[in-house]
């Protein structure tokens, strides 16, 4: 009982310090791809090609005054970006990141906690994160922020809908509500996994997952709720300092846990695209020499003044990556850690990718987009998996 | 634990369900109300019904009450005034109530003093799986029943929705 | 392992259920007087759920789900009632709905 305490604070603390540090880079990481989609730098002041930039933005973030308008519902108003924020970190808990690993003689699994109802819970906790928004909107007391509000809960409600249709084909082929077996059923090669798995590949659920998991994480091209060129800046317009960095995290927070989800239920979870004998293992020290070549490379011919210190440490950093990859002892825990974070990484990517190709839907054709297109596909392939599902087994 | 547990959620649910009743905004009244679903939920998982519990959150919590706060919203309601209910209700309102849940009480202490005491993992029927399988078994009408029943409700909606537009 | 009566889930519910009902009979917005009646059917929920654990068997879930249902379709309709409700009178006032009567 004592050492189940113990070792679920460890991994709480080791959880959490990692997830946050990956919403602060997220942020760092969204501003070099969308930089470079334009053609520019991006951020590149702060350290060597801007890597501090997030340690000063939150140094910023905490240090403004934290204004509180005289005419906002107080409680409310406080208690908005709270609900948000938690919400959003607290579905990570039943993500598996990876299978059982033994530290100093303690077997555990890589996630916080396996349920029976997994899957329901990350839809139970993701459909409370409306409130967090829509109270915002409302106890601002501004009309541009409750215009925002009303936007974002008509919009969650309804892309919900085809976001648990979506969820409920793989739990079909699965069999189970369980995040850990629905990854266990998939495990031995990318043919197994869901998204091309047999009887009826869940390419189209795959597809419907991750339009609907742009809609409730509001990013882009359904980010009405904040389109700041007709509402300010939507929800959030009354908010500054840490209450505004809530929300903004809980939307970085939102876009981790709906990639892992993805991973999860579609994409095979920690297990590697082909199995280990033919030679799966070598792929991560594959890239990262690579990587690391090509960054000593332009290192040694430089473009810039400051690349001629900082392309070479780079360079020896992943090479040093590439070799820890190859020690036996670490790679039973480090290779399905590796295999997760790429295929959520690839995700997240796309993300960042749409933000910066695809421009904003009008209110109305996103509605229609949902209700006329969305949810009658996702209960189309959700009607066919279960007869194909019947029928085969 | 289990009782101290129950004494937490319980107590949550019983102040959020006097906030709810107490509040003159309905917006207050509606954020208590969720407050009091949620406790509700923890209750569930600790009776068993993990199923339940998720369902709780998902469809009440996250789905009526969000519709609820939403309608709240779009019609901008504000604080009610101070005028009473008619005259019956507030002369003889308390006092019928006080007594009905004096009764209430009285019966279940009369009708339940031996039964089973509950702590957690006395009872996991409670899976998605059981309930998917009395659902489309013995439960198959009342379950088709209800379907036909939300479908009545959508179109009742769409034509009261759409009344107003014209 | 500390055990929790059943008695007490019961007299849980009956306290909700009578706040449920005093909502009902003392509010006047009608937005709320809605809402006291679906803290009457969480409370008869509870009571279910209870029921299934003392008897050992799912079908008090059942009923719980079927309760939910019922009250989504509720939910739907009724609010539909009062925002028609609210664009012909440009009240909530559960008292002033009432050209009925005379």
């Amino acid at each position: 009982m004592d050492s189940f305490i113990v070792i679920s604070l460890i991994k709480v603390a080791v959880l959490f310090a990692v997830l946050l540090t990956t919403l602060a880079y997220l942020q760092w990481v969204e501003r070099k791809v969308i930089a470079h989609i334009q053609v520019r730098p991006g951020p590149y002041r702060v350290g060597p090609h801007g890597l501090l930039q997030p340690l000063a933005d939150v140094i910023k973030l905490i240090t403004k005054e934290d204004l509180m308008p005289s005419y906002v519902n107080r409680t409310l108003y406080l208690a908005a970006p709270f609900i948000a924020i938690t919400m959003a970190l607290l579905s990570i808990c039943v993500i598996p990141f990876g299978p059982t690993i033994e530290v100093a003689g303690v077997r555990t699994w890589m996630q916080m906690t396996d349920l029976n109802i997994g899957v329901l819970f990350v839809l139970a906790v993701s459909s409370m994160g409306v409130y967090g928004i829509a109270l915002a909107g409302w106890a601002s007391n501004n009309k541009y922020s409750l215009l925002g509000g009303l936007r974002s809960s008509a919009q969650m409600i309804s892309y919900e809908l085809p976001l648990s249709l979506a969820i409920a084909s793989p739990l079909l082929l699965a069999n189970s509500l369980s995040l850990r077996e629905v990854v266990g059923k998939q495990a031995g090669g990318v043919w197994t996994w869901n998204v091309l798995h047999g009887p009826f590949p869940q390419i189209f659920a795959f597809l419907i997952f991750l339009i609907a998991a742009f809609a409730e994480t509001n990013r882009v091209p359904f980010d009405l709720p904040e389109a700041e060129n007709e509402l300010v800046a939507g929800f959030h317009t009354e908010y500054s300092s840490m209450k505004f960095a809530s929300f903004f995290m809980a939307e970085y927070a939102n876009m981790i846990t709906v990639s892992c989800m993805a991973t999860v239920l579609f994409l095979g979870g920690w297990t590697p695209p082909w199995p280990a004998e033919y030679g799966s293992r070598f792929v991560p020290t594959a890239i990262f020499a690579l990587a690391g070549l090509v960054a000593l490379y332009h290192g040694v011919n430089y473009a810039r003044r400051r690349d001629k210190y900082s392309l070479p440490v780079f360079g020896v950093i992943f090479l040093a990556i590439a070799a820890l990859f190859l020690l036996p002892m670490v790679q039973g825990w480090l290779l399905p850690l590796f295999w997760f974070f790429a295929k959520a990484g690839a995700i997240l990517f796309a993300f960042i990718w749409v933000r910066g190709t695809l421009p904003r839907f009008r209110y109305d054709q996103l509605m229609g987009f949902t209700w006329k297109f969305l949810f009658p596909a996702a209960m189309l392939n959700l009607l066919v998996t279960g007869f194909l599902v019947a029928w085969f087994s | 634990m289990d009782l101290i547990l129950f004494g937490i959620f319980a107590v949550v649910a019983v102040l959020c369900a006097i906030n709810v009743v107490v509040q003159t905004h309905p917006i207050s009244s509606a954020i208590s109300l969720v407050g009091v679903m949620g406790s509700l939920a923890v209750l569930y998982l600790l009776l068993g019904a993990e199923f339940i519990a998720a369902a709780q959150v998902i469809v009440y919590a996250g789905a009526i009450m969000v519709l609820f706060v939403f309608v709240i919203m779009l019609l901008n309601a504000g604080t009610e005034g101070k005028k009473g209910r008619s005259l019956m209700v507030q002369l003889l309102g308390a006092p019928l109530l006080v007594a009905f849940l004096g009764l209430t009480c009285y019966f279940v202490q009369r009708l339940f003093p031996q039964a089973d005491e509950v702590h957690f993992g006395g009872f996991t029927g409670g899976t998605a799986k059981a309930i998917g399988e009395a659902l489309f078994t013995t439960y198959l009408l009342p379950f088709e029943v209800t379907s036909v029943l939300i479908l009545i409700a959508i179109i009742g909606a769409i034509v009261l929705a759409r009344k107003e537009m014209d | 392992m500390s055990t929790v009566p059943i008695s007490y889930f019961l007299t849980l519910s009956a306290v909700l259920f009578a706040l449920g009902v005093a909502g009902f009979l003392f509010r006047r917005n009608v937005i709320t007087v809605f809402m006291s009646i679906e803290l009457m059917l969480n409370a008869v929920n509870l009571s279910f759920v209870t029921f299934s654990y003392q008897l050992k068997k799912v079908d008090g879930h059942l009923f719980t789900f079927f309760v939910m249902v019922v009250a989504a379709a509720e939910a739907a309709v009724g609010l539909a009632i009062i925002l028609t409700i609210f664009k012909n009178r440009k009240t909530l006032n559960i008292d002033e709905v009432d050209s009925m009567k005379d």
